[in-house]
């Protein structure tokens, strides 16, 4: 049955979340109580196979039908869950006078709870490191484990990272507005982390954001979480081209477009336009500006590269960003020449990343290969990842063996 | 089961038997090479000898503590002459011998005009593991 399964038990935990906190629960305590009443609501009405203790057997055998409010539920119980640590804590007595000082269930404002449970995670006394790993367990849902996989440290390191980061926004109220700017930025961190383990990290940073666009408003008052959205859609719907079946990359020019996900692009297009037209432009509409110039175009040649230039004009007048106008100086290459673009290319800090690559794309586009070939090496040896290295390596290889073959 | 750490240099090591820098080589070279290693570490895995494989950088830096109160310095980002390790292999085999023939095949990995590198690796018994250096 797929009535009952992780993707719908996940969505409700920010919001399980907000209403124990309400109640009066610290926020560590509500987030440990949500995730043992997520793996009661697994076992009882669940697949029951995810754990030690499951038979493994098929979803309907055995499995009780799910509650019909499957929030109240698991409300109830995690705020059970709650009580039952409280009470076995040594100050059991002061902290039951806190409880019962506080309000009692009543009617909550959900959305409301869920946009703090975003803002608490993403708290500007965090380190980013921890702002992700914290959303992703309070927020998307995820457990200690999976946080620990998709990171690729040990669940013990994670586990640490996690409750130090509670710790840390434990004593916070949960009426002061935060800051939606922070929390779109852990968002899009979380998306670039990409995936391994069983969590699709950019996946989850879509469905988060969805989550955060409808808690913004019906009428998309906030036209930059539309734009990270837009941004994040487009930028996915690229990823079945991006690399090949052996771990290497594919370059933007020679990816096979009949890959892309067509219906992601189109989706991503339309919440862009609906956040253009309010005329409130930020960095992540203009990005997803850019991204679907790509998107639209049937080959990179056939790219709108001077509508490109355009769109990082506007995004380099807004960031200033060292990493932008080094873009743009790509896109100068195409719209106007390799030449043009090694001029733009000439007032970027030498030390961004990805300085020399730029550098070595543009100078073999100018027919200086030797220089490329020189420069690809050099960008290999400052490579952060191995397919990256093993695609710069192969680029002065080819060239490399061009020039010898002269 | 000892452990061992197998380590392979960038610079440090004696010079290898065929030893031309990669982006001297061919594409398809790269590919090959490439190939090689993740085979190795797939073989390693299908052996349950495999515990850990990482590639670094070759940027870094000595770091050295000045005493309290005052920042770390650093050689800088781009050090000449130091060794340098581009990755290693952490196996967990039956003992001295079996490390030392992976290492051998290890070396062997394809380079230049599809010959074998013949690079020499480090080989590293990991304390507390019986019978680490074979006897």
């Amino acid at each position: 049955m797929d009535a009952f399964d992780e993707a719908t038990l996940r969505p409700l935990v920010p919001a399980v979340i907000g209403v124990l906190v309400r109640r009066g629960a610290d926020f560590a305590a509500a987030e440990d109580a949500v995730q043992e009443a997520l793996v009661e609501a697994w076992r009882t009405f669940g697949g029951g196979d995810d754990g030690p203790g499951g038979d493994g057997g098929d979803d309907g055998a055995g499995a009780t039908a799910g509650p019909r409010d499957l929030k109240g539920w698991l409300v109830t119980v995690a705020w059970r869950r709650f009580l039952d640590a409280v009470r076995s804590e040594s100050a059991r007595q002061r902290r039951e006078v806190v409880v019962d000082g506080r309000p009692g269930p009543g009617p909550t404002e959900d959305a409301d709870d869920t946009l703090h449970v975003f803002f608490l995670c993403a708290h500007p006394a965090l380190t980013p490191a921890s702002a992700v790993a914290l959303t992703l367990r309070a927020v998307a849902g995820l457990t200690t484990r999976q946080v620990a996989e998709a990171y690729l440290v040990p669940e013990a390191t994670m586990a640490q990272r996690i409750s130090r980061a509670k710790r840390t926004v434990s004593g916070e109220s949960f009426d002061r507005p935060g800051d939606l700017a922070t929390v779109r930025r852990v968002l899009y961190l979380v998306f670039n982390e990409g995936y391994s383990g069983d969590v699709d990290l950019a996946a989850e940073a879509i469905r988060l954001t969805r989550q955060l666009v409808e808690l913004a408003g019906p009428h998309g008052e906030d036209p930059e979480t539309d734009g990270l959205l837009a941004l994040m859609l487009l930028h996915h719907a690229r990823r079945p081209a991006r690399t090949r079946a052996d771990g290497t990359l594919v370059p933007l020019a020679e990816q096979d477009r009949g890959l892309w996900d067509t219906t992601l692009v189109e989706e991503g297009v339309t919440v862009l336009q609906s956040a253009l037209s309010r005329q409130r432009r930020g960095e992540y509409q203009l990005q997803a500006a850019i991204a679907a110039l790509h998107a639209d175009a049937p080959t990179t040649a056939e790219t709108d590269w001077v509508q490109v230039v355009q769109w990082y004009d506007e995004l380099l007048a807004l960031t200033g960003s060292p990493v932008v106008r080094l873009n743009r100086a790509v896109a100068v290459g195409e719209a106007d020449g390799p030449r043009a673009g090694l001029a733009a290319l000439a007032e970027v800090d030498p030390d961004v990343p990805r300085h020399r690559a730029a550098s070595a794309y543009l100078h073999e586009r100018a027919g200086d290969l030797a220089t490329a070939a020189r420069l690809y090496a050099e960008a290999a040896g400052l490579a952060t990842n191995v397919p990256e290295r093993t695609h710069l390596t192969r680029q002065a290889a080819r060239l490399n063996q061009a020039s010898a073959a002269d | 089961m000892p452990r061992y750490l197998l380590l392979k240099h960038y610079r440090g090591a004696p010079a290898a038997g065929n030893d031309v820098p990669m982006d001297q080589w061919a594409p398809e070279e790269v590919d090959a090479h490439m190939t090689f290693m993740d085979d190795f570490a797939k073989h390693l895995e299908e052996n349950g000898e495999y515990v850990d494989g990482q590639a670094l950088a070759p940027e870094g830096a000595w770091v050295r503590s000045e005493g309290p109160g005052k920042p770390p310095v650093t050689d800088g980002p781009f050090a000449e002459t130091k060794d340098l390790i581009a990755g290693w292999f952490v196996i967990d085999v039956d003992g001295w011998d079996r490390a030392v023939e992976l290492a051998g095949e290890l070396s062997l990995a394809p380079g230049k005009d599809g010959k074998p590198i013949h690079e020499w690796l480090e080989v590293r018994p990991f304390y507390g593991s019986p019978t680490a250096t074979g006897d």
